[in-house]
């Protein structure tokens, strides 16, 4: 039996979190193709490969992942420009706290795929109303987020930046933001993450293009092979995101790990 | 007394009360002169004040009443001219040890050769050479604390202030670490004020120990140190030292009994 918080081995790591997948797909399997559940209502894995196959050589869905990835990463950055730089304010002026601090809470919690429709009549249905859903979603979090991150900042580095001779900017430039950078990227790769539910709001609703606007096609035929492939390539992708920012935060800032 | 650096007139310091109690004072008005190149120790029990004095000369912390005079001018905040080393491991761990150590130089606009040729002396000076390039993480306590000491020092301080900075390190390495403070002292004669609750700390570093008293914290007794330079650790156990340390032991002995009762 593994005692608490023993940790394990990388090998031992990476065949348990493989084996979990084979497992998942192993279920899957037998409750689909032993006739458990209704083919209507769930494919079962082999049919999913197929229509997947089918919709990457035949219906051009590469052409919607790229629409939906260049959507995700545009509105994030979007945010990510405006609310990284309002957030170390925030943080570092606690003037500038009291006075968005109350605002940004409260707009945090306006749920962003609530504004899909509004969007749409101020927006269009255009591209512009695809990336605006993601801002919303992601801008208030980030700014939050970011905010408590740097006024956590601990008090007697700013203290020894103080007797160094640094002055008020000094701080802000080189203590604050350093010493919160690999937070704050942090803090971008988990909201990167919230922004892959927006988007398929936003695409779910008015729209041509996309992984959502294929998982809606989808469900008007019972494709559920097609809606099941459209959610794996999501989570692949997210998976790899995810991958990249763990590898760009960890050569970004060696002095963390060193 | 007639080249006083630091003047330090009837400082006092009060602290709010917290949730409604009576506020506390911290500090009564307290008066001291510090002389150039002295080498002054402020010795008491905890909750006397003392780190409170030290931050109110950095300017990190304002006084309640009284004043602080650096050179003849009137301290109002932090700067570059007052030194400080903390007892908490304060390196900047996104810098490696040579940034840190040229942080404040950095911040003064010092040309980067210039800035170059004084961290490579300090390195050495603190014995870190080797590790320019190492992230203070990389570092034992007591190798932060040195390069913390010698990032001080860069500055070119007319004051280093210490705020117990050995109190987290081992008994040997807190050794080791008066020696290379009193080494560097005795080449440079720098001005220095440091902070102790360690009664042969404060006798073998100091010219002159202030000793503290607590609840309210004010000062006792201030007693010089007459022991030759330069001082050698085995100095711990002669005579004379012995001496010293049974008289600051006496001072300070009923200041903690009264300070834990008053607890």
């Amino acid at each position: 039996m593994p005692r608490p918080l023993e940790p394990v081995g990388q090998s031992t790591r990476i065949t348990l979190g493989i084996s979990f997948f084979i497992l998942f797909f192993a279920a899957w399997a037998f409750a689909t193709l032993g006739g458990f559940v209704s083919r209507t209502f769930l494919a079962d894995p082999i049919t999913m490969m197929q229509d997947g196959w089918l919709l990457l050589t035949r219906f051009g869905f590469l052409g919607d992942i790229g629409v939906t990835v260049w959507r995700v990463v545009g509105g994030f950055i979007l945010a990510a420009i405006i609310a990284v730089p309002i957030g170390i304010l925030m943080g570092a002026y606690k003037s500038f706290e009291a006075f968005l601090e109350p605002f940004v809470s409260f707009a945090r919690y306006l749920p962003a795929s609530a504004f899909v429709p509004l969007l749409i009549l101020w927006a269009g249905i255009g591209e512009m109303q695809k990336l605006l859903v993601i801002f919303i979603g992601s801008v208030f979090q980030i700014i939050l987020m970011v905010a408590v991150a740097v006024g956590n900042t601990r008090r007697d580095l700013v203290e020894a930046a103080y007797t160094l001779g640094s002055k008020d900017q000094g701080v802000v430039k080189r203590v604050l933001i350093p010493a919160n950078a690999p937070e704050i990227a942090e803090i971008l790769r988990l909201v990167l993450g919230w922004a892959w539910t927006y988007v398929i709001v936003a695409e779910l609703i008015g729209s041509s293009s996309g992984i959502g606007h294929m998982i809606i096609d989808s469900q008007a035929l019972l494709a559920t092979g097609q809606m099941i492939f459209g959610i794996i390539i999501i989570g692949i992708i997210g998976l790899i995101s995810d991958f990249l920012f763990k590898a760009l935060n960890r050569s970004l800032f060696p002095w963390r790990l060193a | 007394m007639t080249n006083a650096i630091l003047q330090i007139d009837n400082v006092s310091r009060v602290f709010p009360g917290v949730r409604g109690g009576a506020p506390v004072r911290a500090l009564e008005p307290t008066s001291l002169r510090v002389e150039q190149n002295d080498f002054i120790t402020i010795l008491g029990p905890s909750g006397c004040g003392k780190s409170t004095l030290l931050r109110i000369v950095a300017g990190l912390d304002r006084p309640s009443g009284g004043r602080v005079l650096l050179n003849g001018r009137e301290i109002k905040g932090p700067g570059a001219d007052r030194g400080m080393v903390f007892q908490s491991y304060t390196l900047f761990p996104w810098l490696t040890i040579a940034e840190n150590i040229a942080y404040g130089l950095r911040e003064k606009g010092v040309p980067k050769s210039e800035r170059r040729d004084i961290v490579a002396s300090y390195t050495e000076k603190v014995g870190l050479r080797g590790f320019e390039n190492h992230y203070p993480k990389q570092l034992s306590g007591g190798m932060q604390q040195r390069t913390a000491i010698a990032r001080a020092l860069a500055n070119d301080p007319a004051i280093l202030l210490l705020d117990e900075p050995f109190g987290a390190l081992d008994n040997q390495t807190r050794g080791l670490m008066q020696e290379l403070l009193l080494g560097i002292w005795e080449r440079e004669r720098k001005t220095v004020l440091f902070v102790t609750h360690d009664i042969e700390e404060a006798i073998f570093l100091a010219s002159r120990v202030i000793v503290m008293t607590a609840r309210p914290g004010r000062i006792k007794a201030d007693i010089s140190v007459e022991l030759p330079h330069p001082r050698h650790y085995t100095m711990k156990t002669t005579p004379e030292f012995s001496s010293l340390k049974a008289q600051l032991t006496e001072e300070i002995r009923h200041e903690a009994i009264e300070a834990d009762v008053a607890r």
